[in-house]
């Protein structure tokens, strides 16, 4: 899409119609949300009329006064003979009736899917409870699939159970989801372990640290994972985090007391626990700025603890030093010295976002005017030249471009009499230049 | 109520009625007065199903939404939850069902799961010790739900990330479970296509399931005549894209949830007569957004740089229309004017609020960050410059932008070429990490697992072998009088609506080379029709293709797929069904472990 259109502008810009009012029709539904109607005091006698079907709960066991035939899978739901579950609205009677068969565990996964009574601890030998399992994997229904292998938790020891589950995939994945959900935590790690996807484990372990507030536990926890088989990259990136955090909690001891001078004259807004790296650097820059590389808060220090790139470096540095109106800082971060002891200004970023950002700190004219005539692209040293009305770059740059054209045209943007004035007349008048036009 | 629904070539109002009629049935078993504690979440797409007309006609008194202590006070005889099957909400129901108070006259508890019931969440609220306080513990099938008169949504956020990520199939089993409710409603669906694994899985249980029912043969005349199954990640490069359309931009900026958009309300400020002096309001403005909105209707797919002169001669339209007042003499005209003056108003509230949400729009895409981020994409749609670290991606995390912006736009060139080199990917890694926090490791781990980012494992990179096959880049795109769909994304044309174009005319066969280089097998099968069920189809009249998109579907896609239900000689009709109504960024959400952190 490009940008905006002359003929649409055209339309926006005379629109006459933004003034309408409209009726504000509530929607049902946001009433229905907040429904404070009274309640009516009737209260409705109790007559679930249809006890005629048998009540049968999900997990399989038929409720009410008969007696329980079989165990169910899950011994977790033996004890609901109080209360009833209706069965399913879309139940035919006759579907619950022969529950004492001998199922088949196609029968079986297929009883399950469609809630209704069925029995998996006949499915006593492994192989049953394996060919038990394919089968559910064939129906794909999650529910029945975690199910059985509830079941199998249960009735297989770990070994035996991880052996199988690392030929069934879609399975292995539904019981990793299932430990997931549960929180089983130690489980699912040796799982992994005994797979070999120790890739996994070790980010499953180490993601637990998202879970604990305490900054002193999570430093040390993440210290734990240090040792976890992480790919190298991660191990790395684990690494600098834990180093982070344990910097950041002896930065955070020192300066919540806020004794220096700079703390009670920029108060901090929040700690600096747990922010991301740039952010401490920022942080450095602003409140521990020229501290010797060796202390720990130092901008220097965790500029070379981190490997911090150059051009990240600078454009923190550069922005928390702006922030705090320290020109001469801003200054001496671009200095540098040829072999003649020259200084020199020299930038990993682009000097136009320079300009850019001391601009957003209201940087004072003439610090502005030195970054934007040390804009390498012309046109780009031009357009924001223009836009912060710096003129002497303005007419220099010009002068430099042979556009005489130009000059003139911008002569008419200054003050009359000014010293810019007068210095475009001057231009335009000499001969010795060779004006492109 | 939801006539619009019906307009479209195939009634979605069918499917409307049969999941009202379940929810009544559910409402009248527990018998008597009662209160709903609602799972939020549910609210919005119980909306698009029922108003609270029908719930109050079964006795349902109070509403509530599901928070932790006590369920407030009312003198109702049933409590029932409607939640989803969350472990999280279980803890929730067995606070209110213990913290309920024992000196008031008791009241029977029910749970209603949406859509489906779950082992562990009955296990949870066992091991809580309230299992047996519930009298009805049932379940509501609410797996694809009519969100407008050629859509159908079974709005299950996690879907893409259980599929792809974690590999559960479950969302899978429910989507064939809804394609054939939908079949029961409609009739089988005698051919189906496919492309990916995900929807090979689909079509293999659809045929499964179909195979047990073999003792009721289906005897209605199918409506649909295709169907067609595509995995989303067939087509990981659409999503990231910025949508271009009105509906896709209001989407991208506001957000629509459950065909509803919260905006702010400075452009909406109400003048009445005697407020004068009162204060811009603060709440959000809600509106609906369908096809039962004429005006909506018209505009929703265009790209948005041809909806200012729709708008504007919308307006001098309804203006005529007013001005015929002054011709109205005899007083039979005047009747005639007055009886179409509430149609009028209608049509002019509706054109207010169009400008004023295209305003807001507009200042958004006219801004120079909207026109440089669409700039870069375009250039990695393109191809230019997909194998360097990109400036612009750089200066934006320098900036602290939005790390989902930032995501998106990384992904979006790993996927422009075919993975990126390992050291691009380090450096990209490296500065987000330090920028936005070490913990996103667990993100980018994640988006590497779906495919979205990854290393160039060899040096060939098929991205422009696609593109130029599939014509995924037009040049000249016309966004006003569009001539293809690329008109959507203004050049780039969705590769998934793609797939599904050439699919109808001239076939796949013409594109098998590229077919194997996306991911998943492609496949046809065939549904066996009852004779006498094989539909005669008259000279010129079009074949109706249902396209299911399994892991979400952006509004861009839709956009282009109306288009092509349009052109003239296009000959197929398409309705659209998909897991999820997505955009980039919710879509990348849906990706991330830690989605709340990113707000910085």
């Amino acid at each position: 899409m490009s940008r905006a259109k002359p003929e649409d502008d055209e339309y926006w810009n005379s629109s006459k119609f933004s003034a309408f009012t409209f009726d504000d029709e509530d929607d049902e539904f946001t009433k229905m949300k907040e429904s404070k109607r009274a309640v009516n005091s009737i209260l409705v006698d109790d007559d679930d009329d249809d006890d005629d079907v048998e009540k049968v709960s999900w997990s399989g066991e038929p409720i009410g006064t008969k007696s329980k035939p079989f165990q169910s899978f899950s011994e977790s739901f033996t004890d609901t003979s109080t209360r009833a579950y209706a069965p399913e609205l879309r139940k035919p009677k006759s579907e619950c009736k022969d529950y004492m068969s001998d199922w088949s565990p196609e029968e079986t996964v297929r009883r399950m899917r469609k809630g209704r009574a069925y029995s998996l601890e006949r499915f006593r030998s492994l192989q049953d409870k394996l060919l038990l399992l394919d089968e559910a994997v064939s129906l794909h229904d999650g529910n029945v699939i975690t199910a059985v292998l509830i079941y199998l938790k249960r009735s297989l020891s770990k070994e035996i159970l991880f052996r199988e589950l690392m030929v069934r995939e879609v399975a292995l994945r539904h019981y990793v989801h299932y430990l997931k959900e549960m929180g089983e935590q130690k489980l699912l790690v040796e799982l992994m372990k005994a797979l070999g996807r120790t890739e996994d484990m070790a980010l499953m372990q180490y993601k637990e640290h998202l879970n604990i507030k305490d900054e002193g536990r999570r430093r040390d926890f993440l210290k734990s994972c240090l040792s976890l088989p992480f790919s190298q990259d991660d191990a790395m990136h684990v690494q600098d985090h834990y180093t982070l955090l344990e910097r950041q909690i002896i930065i955070e001891a020192n300066d919540k007391r806020g004794e220096a001078e700079i703390f009670r004259k920029y108060p901090r807004k929040a700690s600096i626990l747990n922010m991301p790296l740039i952010t401490t650097l920022y942080y450095s820059c602003f409140y521990h700025y020229g501290e010797p590389e060796g202390t720990f808060s130092s901008p220097a220090n965790i500029r070379k603890t981190f490997r911090i790139s150059e051009k990240q470096y600078i454009l923190t540095a550069l922005g928390a030093r702006a922030k705090l109106k320290s020109w001469f800082d801003v200054d001496s971060l671009f200095n540098t010295k040829n072999w003649l002891g020259y200084t020199k200004k020299r930038s990993p970023i682009g000097f136009h976002r320079v300009v850019d950002i001391l601009q957003k700190n209201n940087a004072p004219a003439q610090v502005l005017q030195e970054y934007v005539n040390l804009i390498d692209d012309p046109e780009l040293r031009l357009s924001l030249a223009q836009k912060y009305k710096c003129h002497d770059i303005v007419i220099d740059t010009y002068k430099d471009l042979k556009d005489r054209q130009q000059l003139i045209v911008y002569q008419g943007k200054v003050e009359r009499g000014s010293h810019e004035d007068r210095k475009i007349e001057e231009l335009i008048n000499n001969m010795q230049i060779r004006w492109k036009n | 109520m939801a006539a619009h629904l019906s307009y479209g070539r195939v009634n979605l109002n069918i499917l409307r009625e049969a999941a009202r009629k379940e929810l009544r049935e559910f409402l009248d078993k527990c018998a008597g007065s009662k209160a709903i504690v609602w799972d939020e979440y549910l609210t919005g797409p119980f909306g698009l199903i029922a108003q609270y007309s029908l719930l109050k006609e079964h006795e349902v008194e109070k509403m509530f939404t599901l928070k932790a202590g006590r369920v407030p006070s009312a003198d109702v005889k049933n409590i029932i939850f409607f939640v989803r099957p969350r472990l999280e909400l279980m803890d929730i129901i067995a606070e209110n069902v213990m913290s309920e108070d024992k000196l008031q006259p008791p009241r029977e508890f029910h749970i209603l799961f949406v859509p489906r019931r779950s082992l562990l969440c009955e296990q949870r609220l066992k091991e809580q010790g309230v299992l047996n306080s519930f009298t009805n513990i049932d379940e509501y099938i609410l797996d694809l739900i009519p969100y407008d008169g050629d859509l159908l949504s079974m709005e299950s956020e996690s879907a893409f990330r259980e599929c792809y990520l974690e590999n559960d199939q479950t969302s899978l089993y429910h989507t064939a479970k809804g394609l054939m409710t939908l079949q029961a409603l409609y009739g089988t669906i005698p051919q189906i296509f496919g492309k990916g694994e995900c929807a090979r899985h689909v079509a293999n249980m659809m045929l499964r399931m179909k195979r047990e029912f073999a003792g009721s043969q289906n005897q209605i005349l199918p409506v649909f005549d295709t169907l067609l199954l595509l995995d989303r990640n067939v087509d990981l490069l659409t999503p990231l894209a910025t949508q271009l359309t009105y509906e896709g931009l209001i989407d991208e900026i506001y957000g629509i949830t459950n065909g509803y958009v919260k905006l702010p309300p400075e452009k909406f400020a109400q003048k009445k007569p005697g407020e004068g002096g009162k204060d811009l309001p603060t709440e959000p403005k809600k509106l609906q957004l369908n096809s039962a909105e004429e005006l909506y209707a018209e505009i929703r797919d265009k790209n948005f740089n041809a909806v200012g002169a729709a708008l504007s001669k919308k307006a001098k339209i309804i203006s005529a229309a007013f001005e015929e007042r002054h011709n109205a003499k005899t007083v039979g005209e005047i009747k005639q004017f007055v009886s179409q003056l509430p149609h009028m108003q209608a049509a002019r509230n509706s054109l207010a609020n169009h400008t004023s949400i295209a305003e807001l729009i507009k200042d958004i895409t006219t801004s120079e960050d909207f026109f440089e981020n669409l700039t870069v994409e375009q250039e990695f749609m393109t191809g230019v410059d997909t194998d360097k670290v990109n400036t612009y991606i750089e200066d934006s995390i320098a900036q602290k932008d939005p790390l989902i912006k930032i995501l998106r736009l990384v992904c979006m060139q790993s996927v422009c070429n075919n993975g990126l080199k390992q050291k691009v990917l380090d450096h990209y890694k490296r500065e987000i990490l330090q920028t936005y926090g070490y913990e996103h490791l667990l993100t980018l781990n994640n988006l590497e697992k779906v495919g979205l980012l990854k290393p160039q494992l060899t040096t060939r990179n098929n991205y422009p072998t696609i593109r130029k096959t599939l014509k995924l880049w037009m040049e000249d795109a016309n966004e006003q009088n569009p001539n293809d769909i690329s008109y959507v994304y203004s050049g780039y044309a969705p590769l998934s609506v793609r797939l599904t174009q050439l699919l109808a005319r001239p076939g796949w066969r013409s594109i098998e080379e590229v077919l194997k280089m996306l991911p998943g097998p492609h496949f046809e099968e065939r549904q066996q029709l009852p004779t006498g069920l094989h539909k005669k189809r008259q000279q010129g009249e079009n074949r109706t293709t249902l396209v299911f998109f399994l892991g979400g579907v952006t509004y861009a896609e839709i956009a282009a797929l109306r288009f092509l239900s349009q052109m003239e000689d296009g000959g197929t009709e398409y309705v659209i069904a998909t897991t999820k109504l997505l955009n980039g960024t919710s879509w990348i959400k849906s990706l991330m472990d830690r989605p709340e952190a990113q707000i910085l």
